[in-house]
């Protein structure tokens, strides 16, 4: 994991003074609210329908069991006694003091821990595969590669204001477990000659207009990445619309002007910025790699694992996978039981989480994008332990990827933007498919309160979308999304519902699955291959 | 860098990094001031750039160019921090002022981004100013200052 040496440390203990300095402006009336806005969201806080929220990065979802142990702590002291973890592979807090959160941050900064970008317009937060350094399948581990840009994007001088919030996502595997492509620039790490550098594509996104992001540039060498973000940056700093806010996003840039006129002006660019200087050496990569070294794995750990119990094997099968070591396994935790809400955890689930972290897992922990979280590096033989400390405290739900496994957003119980709730909404339908789940296999449910996606709707197998009409919750219904490498956008059924009708007709569609299915096919294969009419007909008809 | 060094012009408040006098020319338009390049250049030494205009019209007359005005119409417009690094990169050294609503908080960026003068519509608070300018010892990137990024210092 990376370790901060005193430059970081000094940086983050700065941002802690800077931010206690503008609160107490605020708090005396030197800041309007106006003013105090931009610079509070560039920290994480947030104004929300009852509380303010603050949002706690966690870089690229990696952390130890000492901060998740401070995250807990704060729970309780500042909190309700739980946070929320999200799509973003952050935390939130959502009943919070502006008067507490200086101190709040300080705690933070003790574990090398901070709320810096994440929200506002500026870079945000990098996030990257959940089961990066663990997965087989990857060229690298991409976290050094995501704390290089961490560094770079954090008080970026000319990018702190742009038109727009902005996300990168890192990963370095052919299957994407990070929905890179609907980032605002996703990242692949690829090998080209023995040599590593980053393929990137650009002007992905939700919200309402999504985007699949196109391919920009092939092959980016490691020590021209930070020109060439600089670069792509700049161009879209210059021209991102600032009139309009739905139209700011880079995506709708990219679109107008088209990728081959995008990718020219950051050829243009590129080649003037890249004699400034701005790339770090080599060294400075190498460095940061070194702190992500693979933990000491037992080469003789033992594979075998006694399936006797079928409700273990069960969890087995579905939150277990692979680990690149022989004897270890990742383990993913699921933040979503049946009718619960999606993400949250209580602080003594987080603590469980950070011991099961320090004993079982080198210390390590992640956040997936799909709000759940993952122990990486787990001696396969431990597993059966792990499982029943796990099934004590409620957190043993075997629904990795299942039509339980929710992304849904804060909705209108939280959120001021939004126009419907998604959290009960999520609970209702966990209920009511919890029964067929295992049966109807892999299949990504995900629900956003409005238009702007936080739930990422446009990525589900099934999005669902809360609207307003005329003063009345209502949901819009969509199939056909997959934020994974075969990435696609949903497409709408047609007319809305209220929430116990976008129910009924989500199992209407799950069971219409189930008649039409082929064998091997998931649901979202299935909608592929017949199209939309079938469901429709079992929806509407 | 140089002390600040609090002044007026015309009524308004000056904040200037620079051991200069403030240039006291009327700054033009972007539009005017390349009108008049054509066929002999009229001489005007003070450009005005609104946020929208590209910067980059500028880099053929940096050393005509004695002050570069950008102008921030609100503090949330930041296309004036992308003119000041490609004005700077392009090697300008004249006075490159951030005028309009420029705001204490976002005042060390613009610093990093090479502006050494600023024409604040609002008053700036001293004390704030002080405290924010010194606050980092450690900057992550290169900006168009002179400072060195910690990986710079980190290589030794
Ligand atoms: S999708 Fe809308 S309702 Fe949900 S969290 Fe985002 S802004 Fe709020």
């Amino acid at each position: 994991m990376y370790r901060y040496d005193h430059y970081d440390q000094s940086i983050v203990d700065a941002r802690v003074d800077e931010f206690r300095d503008q609160v107490t402006r605020r708090l005396s009336g030197q800041l309007t609210e106006d003013q105090f806005k931009p610079i509070r969201l560039m920290n994480g806080l947030y104004l929300q329908l009852h509380a303010y929220m603050l949002r706690v990065a966690i870089p690229y979802g990696t952390l130890d069991s000492r901060q998740m142990r401070m995250l807990g702590s704060i729970a309780r002291d500042h909190d309700r006694g739980y946070g929320h973890f999200t799509t973003r592979q952050n935390l939130q807090f959502n009943w919070i003091k502006l008067e507490e959160t200086p101190d709040i941050l300080a705690k933070l900064a003790t574990v090398e821990m901070h709320a810096i970008q994440t929200s506002g317009n500026c870079i945000r937060n990098i996030s990257s595969d959940q089961f990066a350094g663990a997965a087989a399948d990857e060229v690298a581990d991409p976290r050094p590669w995501a704390e290089l840009i961490r560094q770079w994007s954090t008080f970026h001088p000319e990018f702190s204001y742009l038109p727009r919030k902005f996300k990168i996502a890192v990963i370095a595997a052919d299957e994407d477990r990070a929905a890179m492509r609907l980032h605002d620039i996703g990242i692949q790490l690829v090998e080209r000659d023995g040599l590593l550098g980053a393929r990137i594509y650009v002007g992905g996104g939700m919200g309402r207009t999504p985007m699949i992001a196109p391919l920009i540039r092939d092959f980016v060498a490691a020590d021209d990445l930070m020109s060439y973000l600089e670069a792509a940056l700049r161009v879209y700093n210059r021209y991102g619309r600032r009139d309009n806010i739905y139209k700011a996003r880079i995506k709708i840039l990219v679109h107008e002007i088209g990728a081959d006129a995008y990718r020219a002006q950051v050829e243009e660019e590129f080649a003037a910025v890249k004699q400034l200087g701005l790339d770090p050496p080599a060294a400075e990569l190498a460095r940061i790699t070194a702190m992500f070294a693979a933990p000491p794995f037992d080469p003789a750990a033992p594979a075998e694992i006694d399936r006797t119990d079928p409700d273990f094997a069960l969890w087995l099968d579905q939150n277990v996978r692979a680990h690149k070591a022989p004897g270890y396994s990742i383990v993913t935790i699921s933040l979503k039981p049946v009718g619960g809400i999606p993400g949250d955890a209580t602080a003594d689930q987080i603590d469980l989480v950070a011991d099961l972290a320090e004993r079982h897992s080198f210390d390590e922990l992640r956040v997936t994008h799909a709000q759940n979280l993952v122990l990486p590096h787990v001696r396969t033989s431990d597993l059966h332990a792990i499982w029943q400390q796990l099934a004590d405290a409620g957190l043993a739900e075997p629904n990795l990827d299942l039509a339980t496994d929710i992304i849904a957003c804060p909705g209108l119980d939280y959120c001021s933007l939004a126009n419907a709730r998604s959290i009960p909404l999520a609970q209702k339908l966990s209920e009511r498919l919890a029964p067929v789940q295992h049966n109807l296999g892999e299949l990504k449910m995900k629900i956003s309160g409005c238009i702007n996606a936080c739930g990422h709707h446009h990525a589900g197998h099934i999005g669902i979308l809360g609207v307003d009409k005329k003063g009345t919750e209502n949901y819009q219904l969509s199939f056909g999304g997959s934020g994974a490498e075969d990435v696609s956008l949903a497409k709408i059924t047609g007319p809305g519902f209220d929430e116990d009708g976008v129910v009924d007709a989500v199992e209407r569609a799950t069971d219409t699955y189930r008649t039409l299915r082929e064998p091997g096919e998931r649901f979202l294969d299935t909608y592929r291959r017949v199209g939309m009419q079938p469901f429709k007909e079992a929806i509407y008809g | 860098m140089a002390d600040r060094d609090q002044s007026e012009i015309g009524g308004e408040p000056l904040l200037r990094f620079r051991d200069d006098q403030p240039h006291d020319e009327p700054a033009v338009t972007l539009d005017a001031f390349l009108a008049d390049q054509t066929p002999e250049p009229s001489g005007a030494t003070a450009v005005r750039l609104e946020a929208g205009d590209d910067a980059r019209a500028l880099l053929p007359h940096l050393d005509r160019l004695a002050l570069i005005e950008v102008s921030f119409p609100t503090f949330r417009d930041g296309r004036g921090y992308s003119a000041a690094r490609i004005l700077r990169e392009a090697g300008y050294s004249g006075e490159l002022r951030a005028a309009g609503d420029v705001l204490v908080d976002q005042l060390p960026l613009m610093r990093r981004c090479g502006f050494d003068s600023f024409a604040p519509e609002a008053e700036i608070d001293a004390a704030t100013l002080r405290r924010s300018l010194s606050r980092y010892d450690y900057r992550y990137q290169r900006g168009a200052d002179p400072i060195a990024p910690v990986w710079k210092l980190r290589g030794g």
